[in-house]
């Protein structure tokens, strides 16, 4: 008999909350015209529109002429460090990022190097948490036009001293930007930032919306070429039906936080002492203590972390992977490397509002066979 | 510049023993490494030739979770590791 799913990788995406389902529906009646022009149907769609602004910027806390929609989190990402460095150019060409940030915005990071930018790269312990002295020192440097710090591992879920690092950027005159993909929807995202991102997806919302918050006072400047979309912060009409969706979910799913993340971190306290317990040679990590309320990464010695996938796939359960061998390029998880973790053999588990303690059940009872079969079958049991 | 005893971080030091995992991918690397030193005496050197990056970052955690020496990566790539117990 084959399993029911059990999908345990809300970090990627969040099933569609089903309030964002309604708004989804619903808009796509209303919300299909140009909010710009100026017959009725327009207006009506222009009416959504500040809507959805207004209560984004309400859950998050900001002015909604601070907020823009984006084609999704990581155009949100590269925009928000692109157009940091832009607006502060003459200060100098230095990024300062942490070690576990976001492929997005490492990829911008590329970019900017390779126009003759320069970054610098702040560590991590092993628990993946921010070398704040280093960060300091490394904002006091010369020439920093922007800082990057991502408000909660995406990997391995370790939360970010983001006040301490925001003080450190107030103390040097440099502005913050905080990755807050994980965050928002989640948890309160902590003040002293200059500029945000996230991505709908991770909260329930449709894919293709992305957050991008620009504080009043920040010197910023867009990237790309002029466009009036978005107070010219990203070009291109938004995809009003789903920038309608995804601000109901985020509506909702700020309303239901705190009692989503008192239910699920102590299952993934469980899951964290469970798989310890009862898988031998594992290695779970991240920071047991300040972390994310969902999401849990481990690594199984010896084992293929693809095939280690494909046998969860096959027993129903959906996670996601930072081995080296799951992915098409050769380089283990940056972030695992970044705190000298094991890399192979790795599974990160990210729960959602619909996951049951019955699904973590079954995960816990099913994994230690998976692994010894797997163990076995490579010839490596009791290695 | 190579350090021409091949000793990386270990100045000085041949290994006593030299396993080739080029080409292999994670976590092939670790296996054959850990499948391997208990044979040797305590105290001997293995060096582990391993092209996949995986392994600069698998065999220092292999290291740390079974209490043996990671001397430090080698010319090669390759890593270093002490037998301890």
């Amino acid at each position: 008999m084959i399993p029911s799913p059990v999908y345990l990788d809300a970090a990627t995406a969040a099933p569609l909350h089903p309030v964002a389902r309604q708004a989804l529906l619903a808009a796509l009646d209303d919300g299909w015209t140009d909010p710009d022009r100026l017959y009725a149907p327009a207006r009506r769609a222009r009416q959504l529109l500040d809507a959805a602004r207004e209560a984004t910027a309400e859950a998050l806390g900001v002015r909604p002429d601070e907020l823009s929609f984006t084609p999704g989190g990581t155009s949100a990402a590269h925009t928000a460090v692109l157009g940091g460095l832009l607006g502060r150019q003459r200060t100098g060409p230095v990024l300062v990022h942490s070690a576990i940030e976001h492929s997005a915005v490492l990829h911008a990071a590329e970019q900017h190097v390779a126009r003759a930018g320069t970054a610098v790269e702040v560590p991590v312990d092993r628990f993946g948490r921010l070398d704040l002295d280093g960060w300091s020192r490394a904002v006091a440097g010369p020439g920093v036009a922007l800082a990057a710090l991502i408000a909660a591992s995406h990997e391995v879920g370790t939360v970010q001293p983001v006040e301490g690092a925001a003080a450190a950027c107030a103390d040097s005159g440099v502005p913050l930007y905080v990755d807050a993909a994980q965050a928002v929807g989640r948890m309160p995202v902590p003040a002293g930032w200059s500029v945000l991102s996230a991505s709908a997806r991770k909260w329930g919302g449709p894919p293709g919306v992305g957050l991008l918050v620009v504080r009043k006072g920040t010197r910023w400047e867009s990237p790309w070429p002029a466009d009036e979309h978005e107070s010219g912060r990203t070009p291109g009409a938004v995809n009003l039906p789903a920038v309608v969706a995804a601000a109901a979910s985020l509506r909702a799913v700020t309303a239901d936080a705190a009692a989503q993340a008192a239910r699920l971190s102590p299952l993934v306290d469980r899951i964290r002492a469970r798989v310890a317990a009862e898988v031998p040679d594992v290695e779970v990590v991240g920071d047991p203590e300040r972390r994310l309320p969902h999401l849990v990464t481990f690594s199984c010695l010896y084992v293929d972390g693809e095939a280690l996938l494909h046998a969860l796939d096959r027993r129903g359960f959906a996670v996601s992977s930072g081995s080296s061998c799951t992915s098409s390029t050769l380089r283990p998880s940056h972030v695992l490397e970044a705190m000298g973790v094991l890399s192979h053999g790795n599974v990160r588990v990210s729960l959602h509002a619909g996951n049951t303690e019955a699904d973590v059940e079954r995960f816990l009872a099913e994994l230690p066979e998976i692994v010894a079969d797997l163990r076995e079958q490579a010839g490596v049991a009791g290695l | 510049m190579p350090d021409p005893t091949g000793g990386g971080n270990a100045p000085g030091h041949r290994p006593d023993e030299v396993l080739d995992c080029l080409g292999q991918r994670c976590p092939l690397p670790v296996i054959a490494l850990a499948r391997r030193l208990p044979e040797l005496p305590v105290g001997a050197v293995i060096r582990v030739l391993a092209d996949d990056p995986a392994a600069a970052v698998d065999i220092p955690a292999w290291c740390r979770m079974r209490s043996q020496e990671f001397l430090g990566a080698a010319p090669g790539p390759a890593y270093d590791v002490r037998r301890t117990h």
